[in-house]
């Protein structure tokens, strides 16, 4: 009952779906229609989740004053002042006029996006240095590899001069004749692989979705 | 940049400010830029929170059950068969329970059906068969070198492209033993993959250092903008602000010697 | 420790202090570098020009803030080029965060359309946007691949309202507009796989024209679906961002970034050199 049920219900919709794409009826584009409908709900209903556990673990870091439980208190403030906001101050919960609200904007143009683009910038630095460091000579596979990753960070390049065009050139050989073979047999590999998880999954051969007991 | 009302430079400034948190870890980890840290957790999940409502449940639940009474659980709306989701949705809830959390894997259930359901015909066309398609073209002969070695129309260019993907793909083909000709072909794979690999890596530091430039630009109007009120209408905001970096700076010292003696 | 030695293991943070300081001064010093058109970048710009008055194109913005360095400025050059061209604009967010990069562009070039200007010879005149005349913005559904595939069905379906609350039905400019059948073409701004979905899912069950601009990491992986012909153009990175910002003659962040980008290249590839020659120096040391 706890395992079977949900193994059959991956089947049947597994199997309609792959039938729906060979078969576009009328009815079955209905049946279709209807399912893709109600998975977005589903959907909206589990990402809630997350915010749930979000909340969850900030509280008890409070409660139990954890190490730095300050700062959970700052996260926190953060969450509820945007919610306070989205719902402009209360006014309207029905209808979106908050997602227009001044300080909703404000604290996503001015808190949320400098914040999150400098963390990812921070990448510079590291890739930066990991270059450095990693990029050695020292195999023909290596060299390879260098090559290839300078002469895609040079072709912009125009301080070579004559040779420069001969670059421009070079790189765009690069990317659509050796890259573009490595990548499609990526793309190949990755789609064989997908397909075979998915009918693992259609066929019950992989639960591990369904989690432990 | 120049005609920056007040307001909308306050809020710049707070930008910046959070910006240079941030860049602070470079040093070391810091109060600054666990509060900053912290700060963008607790919003962006609020935010999250609000989309989800007004972009999600709204419109595509509430909305269309809005006509029924919530007494009636709403079974008698127009569009009464919403609930199903609903409920399959709040079944979701029950994964925090120990004892309750199977009722979970119902709607888990059915969106992993859906969802590879509808990936087994199209990944299959799209990534597989498409792929394998258009690397079965005519190689054009007439123009094998095409004038250059560095020419992607070429004869050449096409022949590489063809084996290259057939020796890449068999770099990773493990059933047949990589011996005599085959140890050559899966040599030309790997050769392959690492160009392929460094393009990556190559398009990898670009695209990573734009994001620190994208932020010079950022603060950098800011400055800017800051440095013309040395002189004009933002005089006293200028003031606050060099006033609290001047603060970190002083924190930030007094910091440092602390360090330093107790490591003495 | 001798010198060769010493240039093979610098440490971390001298590296950090020579990147930033040379883009710093870069930044501080006006010039400009010459962008180089790529075929891939041009037939994306070719397309969208080829679009007459009135006709439909729909712009996910599927990037959150960390990816907008790269994406942002070819959002913002596609649209000001398709609004003063008067196409009919959908955008459409796949992104968590997406709904307000999308709320931040749309007001900017709102803002940047109530100004005549002239583009590569042609002046346009002042504009002001409206919305649900002009352009639509459908919001924000979570699962991609599901909300793609809805959209093919019925715009309807994944949105019964845009983001800003008011029934599609009752949007003007969705009025006949049903599905992906009424739109010209499809230009995803991808940090991610979400543009995997919009090959797979999107152009692949319902053959719409789709072109990608995608960050500087996805750069070199989806060359094989340009050579297939599942997408008609590719723009990767600040690069690709420029490229589209000097075709439609509208130059903005990429362009004056492309010049820090530039030097910044130079000395991640000076201290790559420095790290070769102490490693080659030395292993012929050790091998003599």
């Amino acid at each position: 009952m706890k395992r079977q049920i949900p193994l059959l219900l991956v089947l049947v919709f597994g199997i309609f779906m792959i039938f729906q794409y060979f078969v576009p009826h009328e009815s079955s584009e209905w049946i279709y229609e209807f399912f893709l409908d109600w998975i977005y709900i589903i959907g909206i209903f589990a990402l809630a989740l997350g915010i749930w556990s979000l909340i969850r673990v900030s509280y008890d870091k409070i409660k139990y004053k954890k190490p730095n439980w300050q700062y959970a208190v700052i996260t926190l403030a953060g969450l509820f002042a945007m919610i306070l906001f989205g719902f402009d101050y209360g006014r309207h919960f029905f209808s979106a006029e908050g997602l227009s609200n001044y300080m909703f904007r404000a604290f996503f143009d001015y808190i949320l996006i400098p914040i999150q683009a400098t963390m990812f910038s921070l990448l510079a630095f590291f890739i930066a240095s990991a270059a450095y460091r990693a990029f050695r000579a020292r195999s023909l596979l290596a060299t390879l590899l260098l090559v290839s990753a300078l002469v895609v960070m040079l072709r912009f390049n125009p301080y070579f001069g004559p040779i420069g065009p001969y670059l421009e050139q070079t790189a765009s050989w690069l990317l659509n004749v050796p890259n573009l073979a490595a990548k499609r047999a990526i793309i190949i590999g990755i789609g064989l692989g997908m397909v075979a998880t998915a009918l693992k999954v259609i066929l019950g051969i992989e639960r591990a979705y369904l989690g432990k007991d | 940049m120049q005609e920056m009302s007040i307001g909308t430079f306050l809020w710049t400034t707070l930008g910046a400010f959070l910006t240079l948190c941030i860049f602070s870890f470079l040093y070391r980890d810091n109060p600054f830029y666990k509060l900053a840290e912290h700060l963008v957790v607790g919003v962006s999940a609020g935010y999250f929170v609000i989309i989800l409502w007004h972009n999600g449940l709204q419109p595509n639940l509430f909305n269309r059950l809005n006509d029924g009474n919530f007494y009636l659980l709403w079974l008698n709306s127009a569009a009464p068969w919403y609930m199903i989701p609903a409920l399959l949705g709040v079944m979701m809830w029950t994964r925090f329970s120990r004892k309750w959390s199977w009722i979970s894997r119902w709607p888990i259930a059915m969106y992993m059906g859906i969802a590879a359901g509808v990936a087994v015909p199209l990944e299959m066309k799209n990534r597989v068969n498409l792929q394998i398609y258009s690397a079965m073209t005519d190689i054009d002969w007439g123009n094998f070198f095409g004038g250059s070695l560095i020419n992607s129309a070429s004869g050449l260019s096409q022949l590489i492209i063809f084996l290259g993907t057939i020796a890449a793909l068999f770099y990773f083909f493990f059933s047949k033993e990589h011996t005599g000709v085959f140890k050559g072909l899966a040599r030309f794979g790997i050769w392959i993959l690492m160009v392929g690999f460094g393009a990556s890596f190559g398009y990898t530091v670009m695209g990573r250092i734009s994001l620190f430039v994208q932020r010079i630009q950022y603060v950098g109007d800011w400055t800017k903008v800051a440095w013309s009120g040395i002189s004009g209408t933002y005089t006293l905001v200028w003031f606050i602000t060099f006033g609290i970096f001047a603060l970190l700076a002083v924190y930030e010292f007094i910091q440092f010697m602390a360090r330093r003696k107790k490591e003495a | 420790m001798n010198i060769f030695d010493r240039m093979m293991s610098l440490d971390r943070r001298w590296v950090f202090l020579f990147v930033a300081l040379v883009c710093v001064i870069t930044y501080l010093i006006p010039f400009s570098i010459k962008i180089n058109i790529t075929p891939e970048v041009k037939s994306i710009y070719d397309h969208v020009e080829s679009l007459k008055a009135g006709d439909y194109i729909l712009l996910a913005i599927d990037y959150d803030p960390n990816a907008l360095a790269e994406l942002h400025p070819m959002t913002y050059a596609i649209a000001e080029q398709a609004f003063r061209k008067e196409l009919k604009v959908i955008f459409v967010t796949l992104s968590q965060n997406g709904p307000g990069m999308a709320d931040q562009a749309i007001r900017d070039i709102s803002d940047s359309l109530r100004l005549e200007k002239t583009y590569n010879g042609i002046t346009y005149p002042a504009r002001q946007l409206i919305n649900g005349k002009d352009y639509v913005f459908l919001g924000y559904k979570p699962y991609p691949a599901l909300v793609i595939l809805g959209m093919g069905q019925n715009f309807r379906l994944p949105f019964p309202s845009d983001y800003y609350g008011t029934p599609l039905d009752s949007i003007p400019m969705m009025k006949g507009v049903l599905n992906y059948d009424q739109i010209k073409c499809v230009i995803d701004f991808a940090a991610g796989n979400v543009a995997d979905m919009w090959i797979s899912y999107g152009q692949g069950r319902y053959n719409f024209p789709l072109a990608l601009g995608m960050t500087g990491v996805m750069g070199a992986d989806y060359y094989p679906y340009l050579n297939s012909g599942q997408v008609f153009g590719l723009m990767g990175g600040l690069l690709g961002a420029a490229q589209y910002e000097s075709l439609a003659d509208n130059p903005g962040p990429a362009i004056d970034g492309m010049r820090i980008q530039l030097y910044a290249h130079i000395v991640i590839i000076l201290f790559i050199l420095m790290g070769n020659i102490g490693f080659l120096v030395t292993r012929r040391k050790k091998q003599v």
